[in-house]
């Protein structure tokens, strides 16, 4: 007797459990059972597995009987000629899926030759076993996974064409680059996906070689003709948005330019841009601070407006301005309404960005590197043949990292450029890389994808051969002018008067507890008071109960609220947060007593 | 010559001294003596720490730094026994916090010349049967309760008793030095006990049943492995489990050699001092065993601050950080809440004498530069102008 469960359930029993699951499984292939039952026949705990729940991975085989595939040529001809697609392959139960369960129970062969009449499952390609964006790494099965890893994850943070109708739509946050190319060496999952149709990379001229050490460490060179003639040049959209909020009693924001008498009134440059309707126009050239949609709200609280209803308009500026650090053109200017039904404007800013020191790039293999310095064309080593590369790439990525693919591309793309035809660089099924190199060498070039390059300075020839040829690039997302950030003087925090934190509210950057550790093994006291120095206060403090006094510049005296006026009274200078501590402990009812004594 | 030396007596340490006493030429010069004293007193004084310095947290970053490096494995001895060795950061952990029970407790136990050598394998074996403890249950096969009369009858594997070199003598002595109040019988395979006081209660005899299981019937308590070692030309026993006071005890044990990993315990039986020298060694095993360079002066004052109260104290909010004397320093490390209520309850005074309070109240911290004051109190007049 063997046990039956379903999706974990107890079900039922059978007696030969062989024959029921091989029955399951010709109806399910027959069509009379859904495709998404799998069975599983545990032979250790004798009991039979049914799963038909969600969420399951499940993968597609091609069915083997006594040795041979269903799959037949027949079908393939049906499919090239469009007569039949994927899922009728599945109705006719040639292809099936199967989950990690039943695949315990199944053989499967990795290629046609392999099979045996044990086998019960023939794989449709090894690709398979490969996601999307890893299979869209040419030459894929030369690398460590690892690498094909870094690849893929790279992939997704390229710039490229997201979408056709971008210039309408209302997208938060997102790049376009300029001029996407399909890539010379593409994979079989390029057509698949469409890929040509939203392209994320360039073609380029890679060399393979240092110059001048400012490539170490992961940097790479651009070659600044390159830059000029648009490579990695892209648009980065942002765009702000402002609403008609309603407010209880009646009360609603109002996007007009604000009147000079509202509260938080900025100046009169920063509306200067604004039209009638307190929004701003089309291909506007604004900077931060600049406001975007005027508005005002009413305001915070109603009893403040009765108590010193003086004039009804104390009404508060809401305006959008643009953020510490950003600047742009006005892109598109969108009116609309929301669900409720309020007024919605969007703004889109638009900002060209050039790529400069800093911007980060990649090939598809996990190679990614951040630009270290942009040389003038005249500057970048050149080839016999007059070609100067766009990009230098540093060889020490190479031999640690063994990323094969790339320099297979490098091959496969120069082959493919100067032959004038795309390269199939599936992982798995690629064209061998020998063929390149023998077709590289009747294109009348060095086999080997060497070539001798000449200083570009000096003329002279470099000694070694130079690695050089064509691969796909990927600018990504991350770019300096996103990220760039300092400060010396600026905004602190209300509560603390400490300087505020991180980039978008140009913070301080924090002396932390480590390094303040630093300091102090250093024996350097006083410097390290300096560095803490960003929220001291002199408070007075009354010598008799120790208590933080009160000074009256307008009378030009100081008192105790406790022992009155006459005490001394003396100036201490101490860390604002140590003054807030002790009005904590005083709020806690613990009495802190300043006892003072002359430091010196 | 003597007289030159005890001239510095009072500046330079005893150790150094006596050093420079054995290694002098033999009539040397009164002058040449002198310059050597000078030497010495000037390298000795280079080398020492300035005022000011912060060696505390220069130690603390020193031993911190490797420290993140470190792996957190805990490695397993190869061998017969399997026997794990707490090493790397838990180790270094388990040492600062100043751990009375330790995750893998060990001892290396030295023997006495003739011992030592381990030319009789036969004594060798003798001995670490005497130092392994064997419980009751790890020579007996059943136990089993008699409800009729209320008796414990215990069945003994006499095969490893013999193995052990156990009589059944020498285990009625040691059950009936651990458990009062029964009565042992001898029945050659096994021992029935009975219990002297009449009022039998079947819940009393479960309970010693389980009870004896654990009498220590050979061997010294604590010690669940044994392992005898060549080091060298001479045999040492490394055991899993520690209990120096009574290995100490054991006539062919080498007292002046024979260590246990557990700090505490060398607190207890062998003092403070020792305990000291103990700390720096142990962290010293870890930090060379990760193929790390501390300096062991950093580790000494580590060990040095664990122990200067006369009692070994970890570095935890128990141990040393309660012993600061500011109530904000001590507030600012772990549980303020705590240190601040019992600071407000008794008033205590914090006098800003270290660096973290002036830290917090922005003052310069009386470290380095900012170590020096004024000696001379102003004169009045001139404060009032």
């Amino acid at each position: 007797m063997t046990e039956v469960y379903l999706n974990s359930k107890f079900a039922g029993s059978v007696d030969n459990p062989i024959e029921f699951v091989q029955k399951i499984r010709e109806e399910r292939r027959k069509g009379t059972i859904s495709e998404n039952l799998n069975v599983y026949y545990n032979e250790n705990t004798n009991d039979i597995q049914l799963e038909s729940s969600k969420g399951r991975a499940r993968r597609p085989l091609i069915i083997v009987k006594d040795g041979t595939p269903l799959l037949t040529e027949r079908h393939i001809k049906q499919l090239e000629k469009n007569e039949i697609s994927w899922s009728d392959l599945v109705k006719q139960g040639v292809i099936e899926y199967l989950d990690a369960a039943e695949e315990e129970n199944s053989l499967v062969a990795f290629f046609e030759s392999e099979l045996t009449p044990e086998h019960t499952h023939l794989e449709i390609t090894p690709l398979a076993m490969l996601g999307y964006c890893t299979s869209l790494v040419p030459y894929g099965n030369f690398n460590q996974s690892t690498r094909l890893n870094a690849g893929s994850k790279n992939q997704k943070q390229a710039l490229g064409f997201y979408a056709s109708n971008f210039a309408v739509r209302m997208d938060m946050d997102v790049n376009m680059l300029h001029y996407p190319q399909k890539p010379v060496v593409s994979t079989i999952i390029n057509d698949i996906s469409d890929y040509d149709k939203h392209p994320a990379g360039q073609n380029i001229v890679v060399a393979i070689m240092s110059y001048k050490g400012y490539n170490m460490e992961d940097a790479i060179i651009l070659n600044k003709g390159s830059i000029e003639r648009g490579l990695g040049r892209s648009t980065y959209y942002r765009p702000s948005t402002a609403e008609e909020l309603r407010y209880a009693g009646g009360l609603i924001d109002q996007i007009c330019i604000p009147d000079k008498d509202v509260k938080g009134y900025k100046t009169e440059k920063d509306y200067r841009f604004l039209e009638d309707d307190g929004i701003i126009y089309a291909e506007a050239k604004i900077k931060e601070g600049d406001v975007v949609i005027g508005k005002t709200s009413p305001p915070r609280f109603l009893s403040s407006m009765e108590e010193y209803s003086l004039a009804s308009s104390t009404r508060r500026e809401s305006s959008v301005n643009l953020k510490h650090g950003e600047e742009g053109i006005v892109d598109f200017v969108m009116i609309t309404e929301n669900e409720e039904g309020n007024k919605l404007i969007q703004v889109k800013v638009r900002d060209e960005r050039v790529p400069e020191v800093g911007d980060k790039f990649t090939s598809r293999h996990g190679q990614k590197g951040v630009v270290g310095l942009i040389v003038p064309q005249g500057d970048m080593p050149f080839s016999a043949s007059g070609i100067v590369p766009d990009l230098i790439f540093s060889h020490h990525g190479i031999p640690s990292r063994m990323t094969i693919s790339h320099l297979i591309e490098m091959i496969a793309g120069k082959t493919g450029a100067l032959a004038g035809r795309y390269i199939n660089g599936t992982a798995f099924d690629a064209e061998p890389e020998e063929k390149l190199r023998k077709e590289l060498l009747s294109l009348g070039f060095r086999e080997s994808g060497v070539e001798t390059l000449y200083n570009g300075q000096t003329g002279e020839q470099y000694h070694a051969k130079i690695f050089i040829g064509s691969m796909y690039y990927l600018k990504l997302k991350h770019m300096v002018a996103n990220k760039i950030h300092s400060r010396a003087r600026g905004p602190i925090q209300l509560l603390t008067r400490q300087p505020t934190e991180g980039r978008a509210k140009e913070g301080g950057l924090r002396l932390g507890e480590m390094e303040k550790d630093t300091f102090v093994a250093h024996g350097a006291s006083l410097l390290l008071k300096e560095r803490f120095d960003s929220d001291r206060t002199i408070v007075p403090v009354c010598e008799s109960c120790g208590i933080i006094a009160i000074k009256d510049n307008y009378k030009n005296k100081s008192y105790c609220p406790v022992c009155g006026e006459n005490v001394e009274i003396n100036d201490i200078e101490i860390s604002y947060a140590f003054k807030l501590m002790l009005d904590e402990f005083k709020s806690l009812g613990i009495y802190p007593k300043l006892q003072l004594e002359s430091k010196y | 010559m003597a007289d030159i030396i005890s001239e510095y007596e009072d500046r330079l340490p005893i150790k150094i001294l006596g050093e420079i006493k054995n290694n002098l030429p033999k009539g040397i010069s009164d002058s040449k003596l002198k310059k050597i004293m000078e030497a010495v007193y000037d390298e000795y004084s280079n080398a020492k720490a300035h005022p000011g310095e912060s060696v505390g947290l220069i130690a603390a970053e020193s031993i911190g730094e490797p420290g993140t490096q470190m792996t957190l494995n805990t490695f397993h001895f190869a061998g017969v026994a399997e026997m794990n060795v707490t090493l790397g950061l838990p180790r270094i952990i388990e040492i600062l916090d100043g751990r009375k029970e330790l995750d893998n407790p060990m001892m290396e136990i030295y023997l006495k010349k003739p011992y030592a050598s381990g030319k009789k394998v036969e004594e060798l074996r003798h001995l670490a049967l005497q130092i392994k403890e064997t419980k009751l249950k790890d020579i007996s096969t059943e136990f089993t309760i008699n409800i009729a009369d209320f008796t414990i009858e215990v069945s003994l594997d006499k095969d490893k008793m013999k193995e052990i070199e156990l009589t059944n003598s020498k285990v009625m002595d040691a059950i009936l030095k651990q458990l009062k109040g029964y009565n042992i019988k001898d029945n050659k395979d096994s021992l029935v006990l009975k219990a002297r006081s009449k009022e039998d209660v079947f819940n009393d005899a479960y309970k010693t049943k389980e009870k004896i299981k654990g009498i220590t019937v050979k061997g010294i308590k604590g010690i669940s492995q044994v392992l005898p070692v060549k080091r060298e030309d001479e045999f040492v026993i490394i055991t899993a489990g520690s209990n120096l006071a009574d290995v100490l005890q054991l006539e062919e044990v080498d007292a002046y050699r024979t260590t246990t990993n557990n700090i505490f315990e060398i607190e207890q039986v062998l003092g403070i001092e020792a305990a000291r020298q103990s700390i720096i060694n142990e962290i010293f095993k870890v930090i060379e065993s990760q193929g790390l360079n501390v300096d062991v002066r950093h580790i000494m004052l580590v060990a040095d601050t664990m122990c200067v109260s006369g009692t070994l104290k970890g570095i935890t909010r128990y141990g040393v950080v309660s012993d600061k004397s500011s109530v904000l320093a001590r507030a600012s490390f772990e549980t303020p809440i705590k240190h601040i209520i019992n600071a407000a309850l008794v008033g205590e005074v914090d006098n800003l004498d270290s660096v973290v309070e002036n830290v917090m109240v922005n003052q310069p911290v009386p470290i380095g530069t900012g170590l020096p004051s004024l000696a001379v109190k102003a004169p009045q007049k001139a404060k009032e102008k």
